[in-house]
């Protein structure tokens, strides 16, 4: 993949990606240190508190972090792309209706939002005929409802379309 | 031969119809989850966890672990058709296994690849039955510190022996213990890291994770990659599967080298792919066809798919007596057995004795179900690859979804399982592995509380790690196991110099 990244177009340089994943790790381990400083990380009348264990771990990953950090700088010349901007494209498609689905799912339900989401799918990136996409966008939800719901007894979310149907 | 009246007994577990039932659904799964893209061994025994929780522990092992020979197999089929490795360690299967389907020689690729698997775990199996009850024996008597140190050596061997930049793995590793100690403290009974939200009560579920890393995380790669799949016939008949079978005893050597390579490397966390490639290396140069490898030899199909499936099999022996799982698929298993009120370890094999050997006999009638089903059926699971990307991705996504909300019924999780996959998508591009954190959220619990433990028997003397022989050199095996790079190089360097 890292072959493909070199290719003439255009799009973040992977040092600076490779610099920001360093910089969050290290963010994220300053939270973990500061979290378990809340709880205590010396010895109490019980042994090692309960924030002695997670506070090294932090610790390890801010020492790490600054390495990889360091190697980001020294590793990667600036010319190297993490990916172009096309194929970034392609990833947000994904990224940016996954997200409303999740979001979506608590109010109307899965089976609703995973029909939209497949016929969505399907009619956007894949332009197929609708009548190929609307079945295949109902018949998942539908074996989806008789797999969990009725053989391995599983409830998933409904929305208000399946208190209708009294479902 | 208490062990073999006990095999037998499992045998009589894992041949009740129901067993055999569960065992065939779940190697066609296994093989399902195997070629498509986005769901992997891992991820995909993950999602259908939350089906077996009404089933006895004994058909839900049964049916998981015939997911995880299933996706094995699986491997190699897109390896060897679409040039596409299914999982990690079916790389080094496309690189003479592909040239094989271009030249046209597809079915006798695929037959030597599913028989070498055959074969493969076949030995690990053995291996197993062998040795696991005698581990798990002498793994009674550890006491917290000796536990630590088997974590600790599980541990270091990624950081050692992984491909990635050591500070990479460390930091992957040391994510996943943090996330592990969020929530209750399991030794105080304290709330930590929570920082007031109720959401994080509970902590992070490791399978949450595995869900967003392995599945979210490999449909937005595949999607950046944006893959078309071009795949080969797979012409398969018995008479192509019996003219391979005549040619493929040639090859015992190889087969016997890539099991043992395969069972060294599945044992310590390093796991199954560096077995195969390092199992290839050694068959290229052994070989006296060694030049022709890369170019669609036989041989170069027979090595990496014995000891990947060797090595994926044997990641099951530190699981069971142990209780330390040797790849992230083992990981998920091991969730899956304190799911079911199981307490994996060494106590296993005392105190379930029906679960462990029906496991292990199950393990013996899977592969060869999982050989039966792939040589037949492969067809099939061809055309499932030339479904467009663009239907299988909003299917595994929603797949994925509904694995995520079954874990615990909530919402916020499948949102989380988003987070994770992003995450993973960054990280995996940044060259940071993922299977360290998937463990380490896995075992971090149990590794903070038998080193606290241990602390508290020695008054906080970090001494209690050396106190005796035993933990001392289990202590000192994963040093060297850490420092393994700097080790080998020296080494090198001392022979280089004593030669010239």
């Amino acid at each position: 993949m890292s072959e493909a990244s070199q290719g003439t177009g255009r799009g973040p340089s992977h040092r600076y990606v490779e610099v920001g994943v360093a910089i969050a790790t290290a963010l994220f381990a300053i939270i973990v240190m500061i979290g378990s400083l809340q709880v205590g990380i010396t010895w109490g009348v019980e042994g090692p508190r309960a924030g002695f264990f997670p506070f090294y771990v932090g610790l390890f990953i801010l020492i790490s972090s600054g390495f990889n950090l360091y190697a980001g700088f020294t590793e990667y010349s600036p010319s190297k792309l993490f990916a172009e901007w096309g194929q970034l494209r392609s990833v947000m498609s994904v990224v940016i209706p996954t997200t409303v689905y999740v979001l979506a799912m608590p109010y109307v339900g899965i089976y609703l939002s995973s029909f939209v989401l497949i016929a969505l799918f399907m009619k956007w990136l894949g332009r197929y005929p609708w009548g190929l996409t609307l079945s295949i966008a109902i018949c998942v939800p539908l074996l989806t409802y008789f797999m969990f719901e009725k053989w391995f007894l599983v409830p998933l979310p409904k929305g208000p379309i399946e208190d209708m149907l009294g479902l | 031969m208490e062990e073999l009246a006990n095999l037998m007994h499992g045998f009589g577990v894992a041949l009740q119809p129901f067993n055999i039932g569960v065992m065939v659904l779940g190697i066609v799964l296994g093989v399902l989850i195997g070629v498509l893209p986005g769901l992997g061994g891992a991820n995909g025994i993950a999602i259908l966890l939350p089906l077996t929780f009404s089933m006895p522990p004994t058909s839900a092992i049964i049916m998981l672990s015939c997911i995880y020979w299933g996706a094995l197999f699986g491997g190699a089929i897109t390896s060897i058709l679409f040039n596409i490795p299914g999982e990690p360690w079916s790389v080094a299967t496309t690189f003479d296994g592909h040239p094989m389907a271009q030249q046209g020689k597809a079915g006798e690729a695929l037959t030597a690849a599913f028989t070498s698997s055959f074969v493969g775990a076949l030995f690990a199996v053995i291996m197993i039955t062998l040795v696991a009850p005698l581990v798990a024996k002498f793994a009674l008597q550890f006491g917290p510190a000796e536990k630590f140190a088997v974590f600790f050596l599980a541990f270091c061997s990624f950081i050692g022996m992984g491909k990635e930049p050591p500070f990479k793995t460390l930091v992957s590793m040391m994510i996943g213990f943090a996330l592990a100690a969020v929530g209750l403290d399991s030794v105080t009974g304290q709330l930590r890291l929570t920082f007031g939200f109720t959401e994080m009560l509970t902590g992070f579920d490791f399978l949450i994770a595995v869900i967003g890393l392995f599945g979210i995380g490999e449909i937005l790669l595949t999607m950046e990659e944006g893959l078309a799949f071009k795949g080969k016939a797979a012409g398969i008949n018995p008479r192509v599967v019996w003219e391979t079978w005549k040619t493929l005893p040639r090859f015992w050597m190889t087969s016997l080298r890539s099991c043992i390579i395969g069972c060294w490397m599945g044992i310590s966390p390093a796991g199954a792919t560096p077995a195969s490639f390092m199992s290839y290396g050694i068959a290229k140069r052994a070989s006296k066809n060694g030049a022709n490898f890369g170019k669609g030899e036989i041989e170069g199909v027979v090595a990496p798919e014995t000891a990947a499936h060797a090595a994926g099999t044997s990641a099951l022996l530190p699981m069971l007596s142990l209780g330390v799982p040797g790849s992230p698929t083992a990981a998920v298993l091991l969730g899956g057995l304190l799911i079911w009120g199981l307490q994996p370890g060494p106590l296993l094999f005392v105190e379930q004795k029906e679960f462990v050997w029906g496991l292990i006999a199950s393990m013996y009638l899977g592969n060869l179900v999982g050989l039966i089903i792939v040589l037949t059926m492969v067809p099939f699971f061809a055309a499932i690859l030339r479904i467009p990307f663009s239907i299988i991705a909003p299917i595994i996504l929603v797949v994925c979804a509904i694995g995520a909300y079954t874990v615990h019924n909530s919402t916020f999780d499948v949102v989380l399982m988003l987070v994770f996959g992003v995450i993973g998508y960054i990280l995996k591009k940044c060259n940071y592995p993922l299977a360290p954190m998937v463990l380490a959220i896995v075992l971090g619990d149990k590794a903070e509380e038998a080193f606290r433990q241990s602390l508290l028997g020695s008054q906080g003397s970090l001494g209690i790690f050396v106190s005796n022989g035993l933990v001392g050199s289990i202590m000192f095996l994963g040093l060297v196991a850490l420092l393994w790079p700097v080790i080998a190089d020296g080494w090198t360097k001392l022979r280089t110099r004593t030669a010239a």
